[in-house]
């Protein structure tokens, strides 16, 4: 997917940024039993018989990029939150390594542990978790401050991160006065104003509106685009999921089931769990317009030399109302019709192609979601053409392509 | 068995006597100190600038009713003669409750800490809360002679569960959301105490301290028996001299000084930030209004 990494030259796209190696977390009176009868192949419930204590994270291993969102998606008790707690040791691990920048955080001491909370790594959770005492000003710098940042510079910051949430002028009131998607922005912007390379979000948008929240993961994306950070972002909503995670961890029972990216796991769930999840999925967020692009439209490269006439032809003979013209370096130029070009052609323009463009014909991004072109197509008389950042036509979609896309994915 | 609780108590309170009457003296100057200073304070204060602070407190805190009820309420303890007494009763309520927090605060932070250190504090606090009050008169007496400081100790002893006790239960419930936020951000346990803990737990440890206002209140009454002073006094001499008028007189001033005190405090806890929010919350609401939407 595209999130502007390159815009934070420090982080390369692909290095790894947290590293997770057979991480356990048992809660109970006796971890250690109970740990070793899960080594050895015990189910939860037989452990939970012998020793009372309950899996909350079984083996989990896998590496965080740096710069992705990095979403940890499950049921309610699946082990999600207690994954993303275990990154910065809100709640410790029983087992396990946990490396973030290569160094293991799990054998850190106290001190060495709230300093990487202050620097590296903030949080943003469900309920908001604002001070109530504190104005949001206050509360957007209570990192700042904790840190032993001086008072002039953790105001610029906070009120800088107010910003960047589009927070300005609320600076000095209190949280209770707030709707809920301002309070959340009011935690997003706490988790920023420290400038930390990790943000851990816990159900962020969970609690918030659906219209709220989609407005929120917007912002989320937006915000990541300009300043590339390590986002993991847990959530129980498969479209939040796929709409803003670059790769997506599937939890089920405590294990991870399943990483991959959204396109991955759709085309190869890994179990009839990870199946389910995808029944009440809206395809249209799920598929791009590019992913249903299809090349079996006639595309004429206008050049020098080639006539409007021989254009004419090859339409006639691949049985075709509508071409696509492209360029040499196969940039999207236009859409002809028959009947468009062959009025030209007769009328002796000086230039049929470009006079016989279809003027209402526009090409939508290939990155767009489906949802976003339903409408286009349908109003469409022509297939719509599909192009690239770069304008480059990639394909077009037919009305009985995306027919069949929503039919087979339904 | 058969044995004498009662001569183990006087032995220790005997071997306290006999080998700690520095330290005794040590403690009964430097609460003498405090009582003798705030008494010193509230009685150079005229009556009529008193009646008007408490009066502009009912009023800026509590409710304009409220401050019509103190101005009538405390112009009849003036004609009652009874305002320096209430001025002396007042001041060992302060030094008493100033006392009770400078313990009190500290324990039950301790307590919201540990639970095995709650476990044995729980037990202590309910002796202190239980333990009829004409009790603690006996010792406080042996050990500090008579007047205002065993008046003040036996006070402080009687008044301080419920501070400690709010405290620690303030502290225990604040959302757990809270305290994960303060560690997420990287505090130190006293940071977390500090920035999070405490003013969440503030209304709970303001009815804690009110609560102890009030015991410290009816208990420094009954120190009168040991000469504390005060309206104790004027208690005291209508019991002896079978006056009820004079008994009724001063039973009234209690109870005028008694609401006073709770409704001003009380006012104090419904705000969790203090009296900060109150000076800008109108400034705050403004700037919100204004801000565009």
């Amino acid at each position: 997917m595209v999130f502007a990494t390159e815009n934070d030259a420090s982080v390369e796209p692909s290095s790894t940024k947290i590293s997770i190696k057979n991480v356990y977390k048992v809660f109970g009176e006796r971890p250690e039993k109970a740990l070793d009868l899960l080594r050895r192949g015990k189910t939860k419930s037989e452990i939970l018989a012998t020793t009372g204590c309950s899996i909350g994270v079984n083996d989990a291993s896998f590496d965080i990029k740096a710069g992705e969102i990095f979403v940890i998606m499950g049921l309610s008790g699946s082990g999600k939150s207690t994954l993303l707690r275990l990154l910065n040791r809100l709640i410790e691990p029983t087992s396990g390594n946990i490396e973030i920048d290569g160094r293991d955080i799990t054998n850190m001491s106290r001190r060495e542990l709230i300093d990487v909370r202050r620097r590296d790594i903030s949080m943003v959770f469900q309920s908001f978790a604002l001070l109530p005492n504190r104005t949001v000003l206050n509360n957007a710098a209570f990192g700042l401050e904790v840190a032993g940042v001086g008072e002039a510079e953790r105001k610029e910051k906070a009120n800088a991160a107010l910003d960047a949430v589009g927070l300005a002028g609320y600076a000095d009131s209190r949280p209770d006065q707030l709707s809920g998607g301002m309070k959340q922005r009011v935690g997003l912007a706490r988790a920023l104003a420290s400038e930390p390379t990790i943000l851990l979000m816990d159900e962020a948008f969970s609690a918030l509106d659906p219209l709220i929240r989609a407005e929120m993961q917007d912002e989320l994306v937006r915000l990541q685009a300009e300043h590339s950070r390590t986002i993991v972002f847990v959530s129980h909503d498969l479209d939040e999921a796929m709409r803003i995670g670059d790769r997506i961890c599937i939890m089920q029972n405590g294990n991870v089931v399943q990483v991959g990216t959204p396109d991955e796991i759709v085309l190869n769930p890994a179990n009839d769990y990870v199946r389910s999840f995808f029944r009440n999925v809206d395809v249209s967020q799920v598929f791009k317009a590019g992913d249903i692009a299809r090349k079996t439209q006639v595309t004429i490269i206008e050049r020098q030399g080639v006539s409007a006439a021989a254009a004419l032809e090859r339409m006639k003979n691949f049985d075709r109302e509508f071409a696509i013209i492209v360029g040499r370096d196969k940039t999207y130029h236009g859409v002809v019709s028959q009947s468009s070009l062959i009025e030209k052609v007769r009328g002796g323009a000086a230039d049929p192609y470009r006079s016989a463009f279809l003027p209402e014909a526009a090409p939508v991004f290939a990155s767009e979601p489906l949802s976003n072109v339903l409408g286009k197509v349908a109003a469409s008389a022509w297939p719509v053409p599909v192009v690239d950042d770069d304008n480059r036509y990639i394909g077009s979609i037919s009305k009985s392509a995306l027919l069949e896309t929503l039919d087979r994915a339904g | 068995m058969n044995f004498d609780l009662g001569d183990g108590i006087d032995a220790a309170v005997n071997y306290i006597l006999d080998n700690f009457a520095p330290v005794l003296d040590f403690i009964a100057a430097a609460i003498g100190l405090v009582t003798g200073g705030i008494q010193d304070a509230l009685l150079a204060i005229p009556m009529p600038v008193g009646i008007a602070i408490f009066v502009a407190l009912a009023l800026w805190r509590v409710s304009f009713g409220f401050g019509v009820f103190t101005a009538a309420s405390l112009w009849l303890v003036d004609h009652m003669q009874l305002w320096s007494p209430m001025m002396e009763t007042l001041s060992l309520v302060i030094a008493s409750t100033l006392i009770a927090m400078l313990i009190g605060l500290p324990l039950g932070i301790a307590m919201a800490r540990g639970d095995r250190f709650a476990a044995v504090t729980r037990p202590v606090l309910d002796l202190m809360q239980t333990m009829p009050a004409f009790v603690y008169l006996i010792p406080a007496a042996m050990f500090f002679g008579l007047g205002a400081v065993p008046g003040t100790i036996a006070t402080v002893i009687f008044s301080m569960p419920p501070v400690v006790r709010l405290t620690n239960l303030g502290i225990r419930q604040v959302h757990a959301e809270f305290i994960e936020a303060g560690n997420a951000f990287g505090c130190t346990s006293s940071q977390l105490l500090f920035k999070v803990q405490l003013p969440n737990a503030m209304p709970s440890i303001m009815a804690g301290i009110n609560q102890t206002i009030m015991l410290a209140l009816s208990m420094v009454v009954i120190a009168s028996m040991i000469g504390a002073g005060g309206i104790g006094n004027t208690v005291l001499t209508g019991i002896q001299r079978l006056d009820v008028g004079t008994g009724f007189e001063g039973g009234i001033a209690v109870v005028i000084l008694a609401v006073i005190l709770d409704r001003i405090t009380q006012s104090l806890g419904k705000q969790s930030a203090g009296i900060w929010r109150v000076l800008f919350r109108n400034t705050a609401q403004q700037k919100v209004a204004e801000a565009p939407a």
